[in-house]
This record gives C-alpha cells, sequence and structure tokens, in this order.
C-alpha cells in the first residue's frame, strides 16, 4: 500500500463471514488464502450456500485447499475475462441476500465490484481483501486505453505508448487508476522508471 | 441594444481578446492581497449592472465562439458528454432552467414559447428555431442536457443527491481546467475532489457538500475558482495535456502579457425542480495579463497573490515553470502602494 493516500483510493479489507444464505466469493491467486483464513472463523455449514471461482494464476496453485472448503459450487477460470459471462449470468440471476467477497489482486477486486455495480450492488456492501501483487490496473487519460499489470512508476500505456504518471485517483466505473502523461510539458524530460508496485 | 459577439478563436490563431467593457466586468477572484482555500460560497443574486452578475446565467461577446470551439471539441471526443441513464429529467430540468434564464436575460437574442408541453425555442445568434415536446428527448436532436448545454457558454455538471452525498452523474465539460469527466462520472463529492491538495484537510469539502445538500429551489449558490492558463485556450483538458502541456514552457519576460492568462470559474449551484439533483455550471472567464494589468489594483494585487502563493497550490495549478517569470513581469507594475478591499477594479 503506498504511505499517502487519496480519498478516491479504494480502502480494502479483511474478509468476513456475512449473514446470508448465498455466498459468491470471486478471487485470484493469493486471495485464495484469504478465503481459507475466513474459513477458520466461519460458522460451521457456512460453505453448503457457498461458490467459489478462483483464478489459479500461472502456478496453479491454492486450487486444492479451496476444493476442501466443499463450497457448493467451485469453477477455476484461465483469465478474468474468460470469468465474464459466467460471473454476469449470476449476478443477474441473484437474489436478494447474495453476499459477495473478493479477494486478491487489486485488478480482479476492481474488475469484479465493476460487474457487481453493473448489476445493481452497493459498493460499500461487499466484502473485500488485497491479497498478493500491488500492480494496478491503469486507464490512459489520453487515448482512454487500459493496461493491465502496471507495477512501475512512471508507466508506458501499452496502447498510445506515451509515458504516464500512475496517479492514486481511482474509478470504481472503470475499474481503474488514472495514467496521465508525465512529460507532457516537456517530452524530453524522462523520468527513470522504478518497481513501484510489485 | 443587442450583443457583439467576437468572431475568435480559442485554440490554434488564439484570436482570442476581451473588449475595454469586458475587461472593466471581468470576475476578479481575489479580495484581498493572498490566497488560500476557503467555503468561499454566497448567494448567488443578481449583481450591478454591467457586471458578470447582472443575469445569473451570463451571456456575453465570447458566446458564439464559445460554442463554436464546444463543437469542435465534441467532434473530436464525444466522451466530453455523457449521461447516466437515471439523469436524464435531470438534463430536462437544465434544459428548462437555461432556457429560462437566457430568454429572461437577453430576450433580444433569446425566445422560449411555451405551450403546454409543446416548447418553442429561438437562438438568434446560432440561427437554432425548433419546436419541440418538453419531456420527449425523441423530439430533439440531442438529449436535453447536450443540446442546451451546446448553447450555452460554461461546463456543467449535473449531481445526483442520494444517501447524504452528491454523485456526478452526468456533464457536459470541454472547457475544464484539467479534470476528466470520462474518469470522474459516477463518483461522490469527495472521490471527485480526492486529487486536491490542502482543502481536505481544512474540512473544507465536508462543508461544502453539507451546504451543497440543503440547497434549495429558486436559491442558487455561487463560489470563484481560479487558475493560470498559457494562450486563451478552453480545452485544457487532461485528454489533451500532451498537446497543450508543452505552452507552459513558452513563457519568456517578452510574452508574458500576451501568453499568461488568469482563467476565473464562476461556479453556481442550483436545486433542479423535478429531479431533486443539482446543477453546477462551470462558467470560465480568460483574461490575458496585458488586459488584466490595464487596470492597476488588480496588477499590484495578483502580483502579491501569485508570489506569496504556498508551493503545493502553484504546483496544483501547474504554475511551477512560468511563476519566476510571471512575477518578475508583475512585479514592476507594483509600487508597493496599499489596495483597495473588493473585488472591483479602482
Amino acid at each position: 500500500m503506498a504511505a499517502k493516500t487519496i480519498i478516491s483510493r479504494p480502502i480494502y479489507g479483511t474478509l468476513s463471514p456475512q449473514p446470508g444464505k448465498h455466498h459468491l466469493f470471486i478471487a485470484d491467486a493469493e486471495g485464495a488464502l484469504a478465503i481459507a483464513d475466513m474459513a477458520a472463523k466461519a460458522p460451521s455449514g457456512f460453505f453448503e450456500g457457498a461458490e467459489i471461482v478462483f483464478i489459479p494464476g500461472p502456478d496453479g496453485k491454492y486450487v486444492a485447499a479451496l476444493e476442501a472448503l466443499k463450497p457448493a459450487q467451485f469453477h477455476t477460470a484461465p483469465s478474468f475475462a474468460s470469468l465474464l459471462p459466467r460471473l454476469k449470468q449470476t449476478l443477474t440471476n441473484a437474489h436478494m441476500g447474495l453476499r459477495l467477497y473478493l479477494a486478491g489482486t487489486e485488478g480482479l477486486i476492481g474488475q469484479a465490484m465493476q460487474v457487481a455495480l453493473e448489476a445493481g450492488i452497493d459498493h460499500t456492501s461487499m466484502q473485500t481483501e488485497h491479497r498478493g501483487s500491488l500492480a494496478r490496473r491503469m486507464q490512459c487519460v489520453h487515448c482512454k486505453g487500459i493496461t493491465e499489470n502496471v507495477t512501475t512508476q512512471p508507466a508506458t500505456c501499452s496502447h498510445c505508448g506515451l509515458l504516464l504518471l500512475v496517479r492514486d485517483h481511482y474509478s470504481r466505473r472503470l475499474a481503474a487508476f488514472q495514467g496521465v502523461c508525465i512529460n507532457a510539458e516537456d517530452r524530453s524530460e524522462i523520468p527513470p522508471m522504478e518497481e513501484a508496485f510489485p | 441594444m443587442g450583443i457583439t459577439f467576437r468572431k475568435e478563436t480559442f485554440r490554434d490563431d488564439f484570436t482570442f481578446r476581451n473588449s475595454p467593457e469586458h475587461i472593466r466586468r471581468f470576475p476578479f477572484p481575489f479580495h484581498e492581497d493572498s490566497y488560500m482555500y476557503a467555503v468561499n460560497i454566497e448567494p448567488h443574486v443578481v449583481g450591478p449592472k454591467g457586471s458578470v452578475l447582472e443575469n445569473l446565467i451570463d451571456v456575453d461577446e465570447h458566446y458564439v465562439a464559445e460554442m463554436q470551439d464546444r463543437a469542435l471539441v465534441l467532434a473530436e471526443d464525444p466522451l466530453r458528454c455523457q449521461s447516466l441513464p437515471h439523469m436524464t429529467l435531470a438534463g430536462w430540468d437544465l434544459l428548462e432552467l437555461l432556457m429560462e434564464q437566457q430568454a429572461l436575460g437577453y430576450p433580444e437574442h433569446f425566445t422560449l414559447e411555451r405551450n403546454g408541453d409543446r416548447w418553442r425555442w429561438i437562438n438568434r445568434p446560432l440561427g437554432i428555431d425548433d419546436t419541440f415536446t418538453f419531456g420527449d428527448t425523441s423530439t430533439l436532436p440531442y438529449g436535453p442536457m447536450e443540446y442546451i448545454t451546446r448553447q450555452s457558454q460554461g461546463d456543467f455538471c449535473i449531481l445526483d443527491q442520494r444517501d447524504g452525498n452528491l454523485w456526478m452523474d452526468a456533464g457536459m465539460v470541454t472547457t475544464q481546467a484539467d479534470w476528466s469527466l470520462d474518469f470522474d462520472i459516477g463518483m461522490n463529492f469527495f472521490e471527485w475532489h480526492a486529487p486536491v491538495p490542502l482543502a481536505h484537510e481544512k474540512g473544507i469539502f465536508v462543508r461544502a457538500l453539507k451546504f451543497l445538500i440543503n440547497i434549495q429551489q429558486g436559491k442558487p449558490a455561487r463560489r470563484l475558482n481560479w487558475t493560470m492558463t498559457i494562450n486563451p485556450r478552453l480545452d485544457t483538458s487532461p485528454e489533451n495535456y500532451h498537446k497543450w502541456g508543452p505552452d507552459r514552457t513558452t513563457v519568456t519576460p517578452e510574452n508574458v502579457g500576451d501568453k499568461v492568462h488568469l482563467r476565473v470559474e464562476l461556479q453556481s449551484f442550483w436545486r433542479l425542480p423535478r429531479s431533486n439533483g443539482i446543477v453546477f455550471p462551470i462558467r470560465c472567464y480568460l483574461i490575458k495579463m496585458d488586459e488584466l494589468v490595464t487596470q492597476p489594483k488588480w496588477a499590484r494585487r495578483l502580483h502579491r497573490v501569485i508570489r506569496d502563493l504556498p508551493e503545493e497550490l502553484a504546483t496544483y495549478k501547474g504554475l511551477t515553470r512560468f511563476r519566476p517569470t510571471l512575477v518578475e513581469w508583475l512585479s514592476k507594475l507594483d509600487d508597493g502602494s496599499p489596495t483597495s478591499s473588493g473585488f472591483g477594479p479602482d
């Protein structure tokens, strides 16, 4: 987490079991550990009404740990994009009282929240826990392209190639931080690129 | 007698100028010789004849040229005008407000005829004569907010009020001081102001929000804000920052008077009757240093304000690169004599 922050920057919490019959968990990579930690505090039978969808990442870790929780439904997906159609249907068909838990990288939490917001779920009702990489999803304010997994400051826009300052200003609607050209006034100024969001 | 509308540009050859009458009516934003944020909100009531407050929605000699510049911006980037689906009713509220106010203040230029829901709107400066059904979007060439704000000077944000907060859910933003509607749309009052330095710590936004959510119909409020812009460019959007940013490196002691502009926003806040939203017009006024210093009091005061501005504010307002050159230039016009209190020229 950045030491100095601003109000639009999301604040994440720690997952905790919520009252309700239906629980939907969306997680990637180390986000699985947040679910496992929460399971230790959950009442017995909690996962009988739970669905876990999980994007394991390249090393394929943690799948067995989540299966061991014996959720009513368990699904793994290779990427968020591949998960999207299923997630949209689940949220469209969801009844009042569905509880949502998002855990893992900021990019995963942000994109899952974006889909849930579009389905009419209030962001303050969602449980979130950040685990794993600090990599950011960034929108270039100039060309509007989204660059995934930004780890450096500044960062190059993967669409238009401008060198961007990755701001803390964050849009839930876009699920992205804002990137603004860092040397717009004098393009010959090239600040060093540092690993800022490992 | 009507307004003589200037033919001028806010880009490329930058032919924008203020007439001598418009220099005197410029809304100079400093009532004393220093500046710090404050909740400087006051009732938006009619002011003296010949001032920008003579009418609550001001139309001036730049009207036609500003509307032409807006059309150019929208042709390049339609995302400058957006309205979330629940905001259409508020758009009709805004259309009514702007048509009424412009027709009231400038009957020689604008006419609104109402026959039940059948309305006829005549805008002579832009050559528009449209008849439509109020509330029926299919009878207008654009949505109601876009239709009327293509014919009204200034940016417009429409805020939805819910959960004790204000949400930026619609807007027409083409003359902004470096913020992006496309990025900020859907945010609440604190979120879209998040990047502003110092003011959060001072509790400015908490108090401002409290004031705004209590605004009543028929009792609008206003405040002034300011920054500086190099060249009379209306579109200083973050979207185009990589195009206009280099202007800031072009200021020299010889061209300060022509290039450096004080940019003042007259922000007003109005409760909308049907939607219970709030519309927030942000009207931008530009004046180049050569024009501003024709009023000696303004020259002395601006020198002191810019010289003593806290560093964070200078950085946030983007003045860092040219501030020393500007202060040096202005210092020659400041003999150290006292300035009278209040905004107006002597």
